[in-house]
């Protein structure tokens, strides 16, 4: 009873940052129509950049974060203008902007690993231990311990959780966001400059990607070119579970997936978690594959 | 000076040539409409003045500038505003959110006066305010489309089928809704394959034929034409 509750607090700590992740992938596939399947490439560069900072630059954990945050952030509207805008301007189908992506990811991956290996010799760094008080949190009469730097995680990802759904759902460039998500040719007539919106959101979901790589990064300690595979299958899992394009969907897949990975741990071992994720995965798109909170194509409209 | 001065447009479609030298004008006040076939150019040509398609040759001149080839967005912002066909509500969001959707290309701040003054010219839409778009009725959605681009506060208003697909009830309704926008003074650019109803309320109709301008002249006068009679009022 102990270790379960235990595992629960783990759980909720890994799902924070999967929803982080889930929000910035969903966010650009509502716009787009296509998975951007390189956000798990601007998963790693958020980590990347956070450790870079810390380690290189010796900013504060808060510092090394926002940079984290508007390194990734930037980096992804890079990927706008490169991997899909010039596919868009051509009206290529939307495989081919899939395949970009992959693309995309690819090369961000190996340039990772020749910075990494350029600023630290080999393809791993390490956010150092001290960086953030290790003295848990101890709660005797539940007996569980809380590492402090998970309870950040939650609020912070929590906060910015709330922060997007506020963006998206009240202010009014996150009403031409809704617009251009529904249909580019009827938002650009009602005055919307659709391109920026695509930059912007290619930016918000950036920001998330990185914020969820840098917290990623810090919990686990160790950083290299290659986290981002962790997470691909993770992502889109909890955006398919969750259903695509939805802002309550993707947090709460992101949530239920880390549960259940948690749950294989305890049951099974951990060689088995990803593929418990896959099986998941598969059943979703089998059995409801407009996802928990998803409508179905045929109501969408 | 006329507000929209359009001169031997061409448009393409690939190979094929869609318009092939269209000229016309519009001035203060005016409903101007459009008639001719299926696959004239009618709707060709107001994708073109709006933006979503990119002109292959020709000139178009409104409010004295120059917008050939500018992207959509900035073709509305100037107040050349298009209710596309098909009526196109974001069925996402809710009624009153369409409406406040082009709110921002106000160059006053009486968006929220306009919005009570469509709410109460279509008490229906007003009803379903917190409705999702996507559920009202045709004649609805089309009430909800030009609620929305008055919202806009055009100085052009460019109108694709208003009527297409809805009942005759509803033709009739439309229609007293584009009088009273003229009685606005807000001018019309009128696409309609309802030539009957377009006479009626413009004050000046070009007709279309493959991409060409074949007959202009004052709806009154095309009213009484033997040849306008037998293609297009049967």
């Amino acid at each position: 009873m102990d270790t379960l509750l235990q595992q629960v607090v783990n759980a909720i700590s890994l799902g924070a940052i999967y929803s982080l992740f889930a929000l910035g992938y969903s966010l650009v596939f509502s716009i787009l129509g296509v998975l951007n399947l390189a956000h798990s490439a601007i998963f790693m560069s958020g980590a990347f950049f956070g450790v870079l900072a810390v380690n290189q630059l010796g900013t504060p954990l808060w510092l090394a974060f926002i940079l984290a945050m508007v390194g990734a952030g930037l980096l992804s509207v890079t990927l706008e203008f490169v991997a899909f805008r010039p596919l868009r301007r051509r009206n290529a189908p939307r495989i081919a902007q899939l395949i970009s992506s992959i693309g995309a990811a690819i090369l961000i991956v190996n340039i990772g690993q020749l910075i990494f290996l350029q600023q630290f010799g080999r393809t791993e760094a390490y956010f150092p231990r001290e960086l953030v008080s290790l003295d848990p949190i101890i709660i005797e009469s539940l007996s569980i311990r809380i590492a402090p730097i998970r309870m950040i995680i939650v609020v912070v990802s929590l906060l910015l959780t709330i922060l997007m759904q506020y963006l998206v759902g009240r202010t009014q460039i996150g009403q031409h966001m809704r617009a251009v998500a529904f249909n580019q040719q009827t938002a650009a007539l009602l005055g919307i400059n659709v391109s920026r919106i695509f930059v912007f959101a290619f930016f918000l979901a950036g920001v998330f990607g990185g914020a969820a790589g840098m917290f990623y990064g810090v919990v686990f300690l160790n950083v290299t070119p290659f986290i981002g595979e962790d997470v691909a299958l993770i992502g889109l899992t909890a955006i398919v579970l969750g259903g695509m394009g939805s802002i309550q969907g993707a947090v709460l897949g992101g949530y239920l997936v880390a549960g259940l990975q948690v749950i294989s741990v305890v049951l099974g071992g951990s060689s088995y978690r990803n593929a418990v994720v896959f099986l998941l995965l598969f059943a979703i798109l089998l059995v409801r594959p407009q996802g928990l909170l998803g409508q179905s194509e045929s109501t969408r409209a | 000076m006329a507000l929209l001065e359009v001169d031997n447009l061409h448009t393409s479609y690939g190979a094929i040539k869609a318009l092939r030298g269209v000229s016309f004008q519009l001035s203060e006040g005016q409903v101007i409409s459009l008639i001719g076939a299926n696959g004239a150019g009618k709707t060709t040509i107001l994708n073109t003045l709006s933006g979503l398609l990119r002109p292959t040759g020709g000139r178009i001149m409104f409010k004295g500038q120059d917008i050939t080839g500018w992207r959509a967005d900035r073709v509305a912002k100037l107040g050349l505003v298009q209710v596309p066909e098909g009526r196109q509500v974001i069925a996402t969001m809710s009624v009153q959110e369409n409406l406040s959707v082009g709110a921002h290309l106000r160059r006053d701040d009486l968006a929220d006066t306009e919005l009570e003054r469509i709410f109460s010219r279509f008490p229906r839409l007003s009803e379903r305010r917190m409705q999702k778009a996507g559920l009202l009725s045709g004649g609805e959605q089309q009430m909800l489309v030009v609620g929305r681009a008055l919202m806009m506060q055009p100085e052009l208003l460019m109108l694709d089928e208003p009527s297409m697909g809805l009942a005759p009830l509803l033709v009739n309704e439309v229609f007293g809704i584009i009088a009273d926008i003229k009685a606005l003074g807000i001018p019309i650019l009128l696409v309609e394959q309802n030539a009957r109803k377009a006479l009626q309320v413009a004050d000046y109709v070009y007709v279309l034929e493959r991409g060409l301008i074949v007959k202009a002249g004052s709806a009154n006068d095309l009213r009484k034409d033997p040849q306008i009679l037998s293609a297009y009022l049967g």
